[in-house]
């Protein structure tokens, strides 16, 4: 029998609002190390806000958010931002630097943060392109690259300080089948050859079931399903069998 | 009316504390990354901001400062000519520029030049979600991104106003030599015997006030930016505007302090 993993990740009754709108009203999950946790729900959901808020961008009203054994909600800045180190994220519109190219994009928290000289960053970029397949692409500014190009340096940048935790926004929305794919490989080879744990936020049903070592459902700023893909496929939980049924639905429509 | 007052107020003061959180987290995230052992910004990204505050407008800042000094000196020139004190033309052009014009026009070009660049910039980046992402890496967005540009115009807003106060003042003294028979060598001899060290330092430490303010102004209404490119233009409009009236009211206020403890 293989030894219980540690928890990477934890949120404990977070609950946000702006003014007089609730966000997330007691969010509770927890993250294995080398899981790829997907997180559904409906638009406006509040599933990206769970991300910002894991990354230290935002902060809860009420509620806490380990990572480790760390409470980011109590942690000073200094602190925070070492944590962040640890954590890569990969945007749904990519957010690379526009003024800055390919290299400089992937180099630039190994420039701000580490020690490396120039020829160790260049090095990891270079093996970070070409882990995601854009390696002839290094001297690009990101306005010359596709969407899917840019999702993907988005990636090498995030996996740039090697973390243990890698957050995904929205990562295959917009994208062609094939590059769709392509994001999707990365994620699972990140999970089995490199042992990163991952949390993906996504609406794309076939990506999801693609990646997820477990799941879980946001509706009304609440977890409602926690469980694994399995599980999810089975549910009688009204919410998400509508939710995944309209998925179906909507693919036969297409064929 | 009483009630718009009132909103005014509180937005204002609410602007005000906002810039002064700005100006705190800046300066505790240099301290924190010196305390690492760390450069708190990359010298390369101050230079670079240094030549676009100060080498490319250094052409703009003497055109409209020969053009001040020259307008100054003729309209000052023809009403001192009423009484018989043309002489005098020097002596007030020199002044007035060196305290007052120089600086104050600094400040307006710089507003609009830099401080509408620094905002569109720092506003774009914002609404594309590039400054979360800078501080998502814990880079830490205000010291990489602010101190560098902030420096930059503090530095550069005196060297650019003492550009402008010589060029203001060879504006005068050619219109002088050409309309008002005030020759070359007058004109000089009187800016020299006229001009003090306490005028130029006047003129000095309020452009290093001007710097301060515009690149504070122009660098919050950036990260402040709210909305796509609507969001933007509206940030940097309301930039210059804000810049340019806080440089004129930080002027006067300069002035009836320099007037009221150092006659």
């Amino acid at each position: 029998m293989s030894a219980p993993r540690e928890k990477l990740v934890e949120m404990r009754g977070v609950k946000l609002q702006f003014a007089d709108k609730v966000i997330l009203n007691g969010v509770d999950f927890s993250v294995q190390a080398q899981e790829v946790l997907v997180i559904m729900g409906l638009s406006g959901g509040g599933k990206s806000t769970l991300l910002s808020i894991l990354m230290g961008l935002l902060k809860p009203n009420a509620g806490s958010v380990f990572f480790k054994e760390e409470d980011l909600t109590k942690l000073s800045r200094p602190k925070v931002n070492e944590v962040r180190t640890h954590i890569g994220m990969v945007y749904q519109n990519a957010a690379l630097i526009s003024s800055m190219n390919v290299r400089e994009n992937i180099g630039l928290p190994l420039k701000e943060l580490s020690d490396k000289n120039d020829k160790e960053i260049d090095s990891i970029v270079d093996q970070k392109l070409e882990l995601v397949g854009l390696k002839d692409s290094r001297d690009k500014l990101p306005s010359e690259l596709s969407g899917g190009m840019q999702k993907r340096v988005g990636l090498a940048r995030a996996l740039a300080m090697e973390p243990e935790l890698v957050l995904f926004d929205e990562p295959t929305a917009g994208l062609d089948p094939i590059n769709s794919k392509l994001i999707d490989d990365l994620i699972i080879q990140l999970r089995d050859k490199q042992k990163v744990t991952s949390i993906v936020v996504t609406h794309e049903m076939e990506s999801a079931f693609a990646v997820a070592t477990s799941m879980a459902f946001l509706q009304e700023g609440k977890i409602i399903l926690e469980g694994t893909p399995a599980e999810f496929r089975h549910s009688d939980n009204p919410i998400v069998s509508k939710f995944l049924s309209s998925y179906s639905e909507h693919e036969h429509s297409k064929e | 009316m009483i009630s718009k007052l009132g909103a005014f107020t509180i937005f204002l003061l609410q602007e005000l504390s906002s810039l002064v959180w700005m100006g705190r987290e800046t300066a505790s995230e240099i301290m924190e990354r010196i305390a690492k052992h760390r450069a708190p910004f990359r010298l390369e990204h101050f230079f670079y901001q240094s030549n676009r505050v100060g080498v490319e407008s250094v052409p703009m800042v003497i055109l409209l400062s020969v053009f001040i000094g020259l307008t100054m000196a003729l309209l000052t020139g023809y009403q001192l000519q009423r009484f018989g004190l043309v002489t005098l033309v020097p002596a007030v052009v020199s002044v007035s520029f060196t305290r007052e014009m120089g600086p104050l026009f600094t400040g307006i070009v710089l507003a609009s030049r830099i401080g509408a660049a620094y905002t569109a910039e720092l506003g774009a980046m914002t609404a594309g979600g590039e400054v979360d992402a800078i501080e998502g890496m814990g880079i830490g967005a205000l010291r990489y991104l602010v101190t560098p540009r902030i420096l930059a115009i503090f530095c550069l807003t005196p060297c650019l106003t003492i550009i402008s106060v010589v060029f203001g003042i060879l504006g005068g003294m050619f219109i002088s030599s050409l309309l008002l028979q005030l020759s070359y060598s007058y004109f000089y001899d009187q800016v020299m015997t006229n001009l003090l060290v306490k005028d130029v330092m006047a003129g000095i430490v309020k452009s290093f006030l001007f710097g301060a303010i515009i690149g504070m102004i122009a660098c919050y209404k950036g990260l402040s930016v709210k909305g796509g490119a609507v969001g933007v233009g509206a940030a940097t409009t309301s930039s210059v505007v804000t810049a340019v009236s806080a440089v004129i009211a930080c002027d006067s206020l300069c002035n009836i302090f320099i007037v009221t403890f150092f006659p």
